[in-house]
């Protein structure tokens, strides 16, 4: 049965077929395939009618050759030199026709001196892979190594571009609004107790989208999900002689290609839409999706690294070198990436475009992000021209940008990242700060306000939406371990115990690690509960880390990055053995949605003339007279909020106060109105299930002119009307 | 292996049997199938592919395009597909498109 129908029909319309194009041609032959000087926009590989385009930059080469291979055999099937006719600059461009985009890889031999001192690597023994590559096969299964004597391990191929968005649309959650789950794609799903049909996957995560909605979170953060080698790590478990692994994947491979191994479907060559499938379905169930990127060093590592793409292809542009030849090492990975280049300027924002076109993602983490802020020679720009790019690109105008604003060598810019109004910080002084206050050490109580009130010090003029609270990240302990361990255990990382950070400002509530000791116990369910509600009343942009709502342990250790296993995985059985801890964190966070006086607008709309209170106001044993002194260990703040309601003004009103004392203390409440009465909505030195209510049924205090709050305990209350 | 594909009418319901290969050089002879049996106007498109040897992404993506050039509230129904492919359409999300079907009924 064959024949085409002359007019194609799409529903009702009538679509007239467009003519072939006439001027899509060859003009000449190169190593048996038809091909044609190639267009040099867009970079990468693209497919154009008849066949595809490739298109690659390097200023140091002196030739260059498109290598072509068919999926998965080692030998090329062809190399087709790049005639002088097909440069313009330092761009090499070719059409070939023919090519079926899922029958080739595709990658590159780029000729040229290898004079290390002068900045130059080429070695043409090499294929390179595409920097733009969008789709890189041969690393489909996780933890499986490339053959040594492999001469092209990372082998670029051509998406399809295609796929079907439906109707669904990014949330487009307001800052303000934003709660964020820091997760890691393999280990939200890896444990054999997710139950998931392809553990360890985008499709997996997927799978567990209802547990997330469930949770109330409306943002996921990513951690490393583009390429990366997993197995870029040369230790052991000194105990177990297991090997280690590069887990977390902060060390880039392919900046535009979805991690193969994290698709289900990568063995079709399918994460591409498996991908693309994963935030259709987050936006569908009103979950943003933020991708943490790595921008500042590469897994071609230093000197003895391996030379897989930009090392091969333009060392001195993409690499920060020092003047004789070696790598600048801002990132403590063993290389920088040379951010502030114009050339790599423009392929940062060309992978964020395509990032946020192609899959639609709402924003990105940048790690260590203040290399960003560099220039070639390692100083620290005033005004680094790649951020303020970033902060104005019209295509990146919706996006979420958060910085993790120091790097490895010595900058620290949190509260003084060139911030552009674009720009948000992970706050770690309020990492720090809580911490602190929670574990009881003296004169904190200070800071600890200015934390909760969204870091007016930090970020006044950009406002507590700047800021990204956290207590816990994945570069840290858990939040259970943080009351868990007074120091890192950090042995089964194979390097006795001298990787991560020492400065943890943990308590252990009385024994370090597994203890039966139900006090123990008691005060580290409390100590967390505290975090937890700190986090969640705080003004700014609440993190969570993966697990904390769940009591998710890594054994005392806070830098897993090479962990991949159970320590390191998400054990879905917790959310039954702690689902009181779940319940307070769900409820904590559906009662942050319920309150505009936790969220202030970042466009400080006028505040209603008639407010109750000031937005803002400081308590403590008594009403209205907070204790500042250096021995003080109790903060009770209140937030307000006057919302126009027609005529009339709505009160939104939320009392939250901290005792980090070990003793209880007698506090007076403000006073209310009339028509409005204290509720309790949480007081964590109750017993579950006291210990919280279901937002909008909090319990009305017999007693509305005072309150206890227990010893190393957090208390919410609520103004509400008498019913 | 080559590929074929043939259609049977049967008032409102087409039954395209894929034998072989459907990959990308494939799957623009499906496709013309595809139009042909949407321009008819047909309720219902039944795929018949346990005789379907493999099935690449471009072969899925031919799915894809025969689901959304149906009318909506038509159905579109793949028969004997292999489980790894049932897997690829659902993992991928492909599967809201299409119903999925065990064995030729009857």
């Amino acid at each position: 049965m064959t024949g085409t129908s002359k007019r194609e029909s799409f529903r009702d319309v009538q679509v007239d077929p467009l003519p072939q194009r006439i001027d899509a041609y060859p003009t000449q032959t190169i190593a048996g395939f038809p091909v044609r000087p190639g267009q040099a926009l867009p970079f990468g590989a693209t497919p154009v009618p008849g066949g595809i385009n490739f298109s690659v930059y390097s200023n140091g080469a002196e030739r260059m050759t498109l290598v072509l291979f068919r999926p998965g055999e080692p030998r090329p099937l062809a190399e087709l030199p790049f005639p002088p006719s097909f440069r313009t600059g330092g761009v090499y461009a070719m059409t070939v026709f023919g090519l079926d985009p899922e029958s080739i890889e595709y990658g590159y031999r780029a000729y040229g001196p290898f004079e290390p001192e002068m900045g130059h690597r080429f070695d043409a023994r090499w294929v390179l892979t595409d920097p733009y590559a969008r789709l890189i096969a041969g690393h489909e299964t996780w933890g499986r190594p490339s053959a040594p004597d492999d001469p092209y391990p990372y082998r670029a191929r051509v998406p399809y571009g295609d796929f079907d968005w439906e109707e669904v649309v990014s949330p487009g959650h307001r800052h303000e609004d934003l709660v964020i789950y820091e997760t890691h794609v393999r280990g939200f799903t890896a444990h054999p107790a997710s139950e998931t049909s392809a553990p360890g996957t985008f499709s997996a995560l997927v799978e567990k989208i209802p547990y997330l909605k469930g949770l109330g979170v409306n943002c996921v953060e990513l951690m490393p999900t583009y390429e990366f080698d997993e197995l870029d790590n040369p230790r052991t478990d000194p105990t177990t002689g297991r090997r280690l692994y590069n887990y977390w994947g902060y060390n880039p491979l392919g900046f535009f290609a979805p991690k193969a191994s994290y698709a289900a479907t990568g063995r079709f060559g399918m994460q591409v839409d498996e991908f693309k499938n994963m935030v259709k379905e987050l936006h569908r169930a009103g979950i943003e999706v933020v991708l943490d990127v790595v921008f500042n060093h590469t897994a071609e590592g230093n000197e003895q690294g391996p030379t897989i793409s930009f090392r091969g292809l333009d060392n001195s542009t993409y690499y920060m070198l020092t003047p004789g030849g070696y790598y600048a090492n801002f990132s403590g990975t063993g290389n920088t990436l040379n951010c502030n280049h114009p050339v790599v300027r423009q392929f940062v924002l060309d992978c964020l475009r395509y990032w946020v076109t192609e899959f639609r993602v709402d924003g990105f983490r940048f790690d260590l992000a203040s290399i960003l802020g560099r220039a070639p020679d390692g100083s620290v720009l005033p005004n680094p021209p790649l951020l303020e790019t970033l902060a104005h690109d019209p295509v990146l105008r919706d996006c979420k940008l958060i910085a993790e604003a120091w790097d490895a060598a010595g900058l620290y810019q949190v509260g003084s990242f060139p911030a552009y109004d674009r720009w948000s910080e992970w706050n770690g002084r309020y990492r720090d700060t809580v911490r602190r206050f929670l574990k009881g050490d003296a004169g904190t109580v200070g800071d600890m306000a200015t934390r909760l009130a969204g870091s007016s010090d930090l970020y006044g003029r950009r406002g507590p939406t700047a800021s990204i609270n956290f207590v816990t990240a994945h570069d840290g302990f858990t939040l259970r371990d943080l009351v868990s361990y007074n120091t890192k255990h950090n042995e089964a990382n194979g390097e006795d115990n001298r990787d991560g950070d020492n400065a943890n400002n943990s308590w252990n509530c009385g024994w370090e690690g597994p203890t039966d000791d139900p006090e123990v116990l008691r005060l580290r369910n409390r100590q967390s509960r505290n975090a937890l509600l700190l986090l969640l009343t705080s003004r700014g942009v609440p993190m969570l880390l993966s697990g904390d709502e769940v009591g998710r342990t890594q054994d005392g250790n806070n830098n897993a990055y090479c962990q991949d296993g159970p320590q390191s995985w998400f054990d879905w059985r917790l959310t039954e053995e702690n689902a009181d801890l779940l319940r307070f964190t769900r409820c904590a966070i559906a009662f942050r949605a319920a309150h505009p006086a936790l969220r202030p607008r970042s466009d400080r709309s006028a505040p209603v003339t008639d407010q109750l209170f000031p937005d803002v106001s400081w308590h403590g044993v008594h009403d209205w007279t907070p204790d500042w002194s250096a021995d003080s260990r109790l903060l009770a703040a209140m937030f307000y909020a006057g919302l126009p309601s027609g005529a009339e003004v709505q009160h939104d009103c939320v009392y939250v106060a901290a005792n980090s004392h070990w003793e209880g203390q007698r506090l007076e409440l403000p006073r209310l109105p009339e028509e409005l009465a204290w509720h309790t909505f949480a007081d964590t030195a109750a017993e579950a299930p006291h210990d919280v209510y279901e937002p909008g049924r909090e319990a009305l205090r017999a007693d509305q002119s005072r309150a206890l709050v227990g010893p190393r305990s957090v208390l919410v209350l609520v103004a509400r009307s008498r019913l | 292996m080559s590929f074929s594909a043939t259609m049977r009418l049967d008032d409102d319901v087409a039954t395209i049997r894929l034998t072989g290969d459907l990959d990308a050089r494939s799957a623009p002879e499906f496709n013309e199938l595809v139009n042909e049996a949407t321009g008819l106007q047909v309720n219902r498109m039944v795929l018949i592919m346990d005789e379907l040897a493999y099935m690449s992404s471009a072969g899925l993506r031919c799915l894809v395009f025969a689901h959304q050039k149906m009318p909506p509230g038509r159905d579109l129904v793949l028969v004997g597909a292999r489980p790894e492919v049932v897997e690829t359409i659902k993992l991928t999300g492909f599967d809201r498109s299409v119903l999925i079907e065990q064995s030729t009924e009857a």
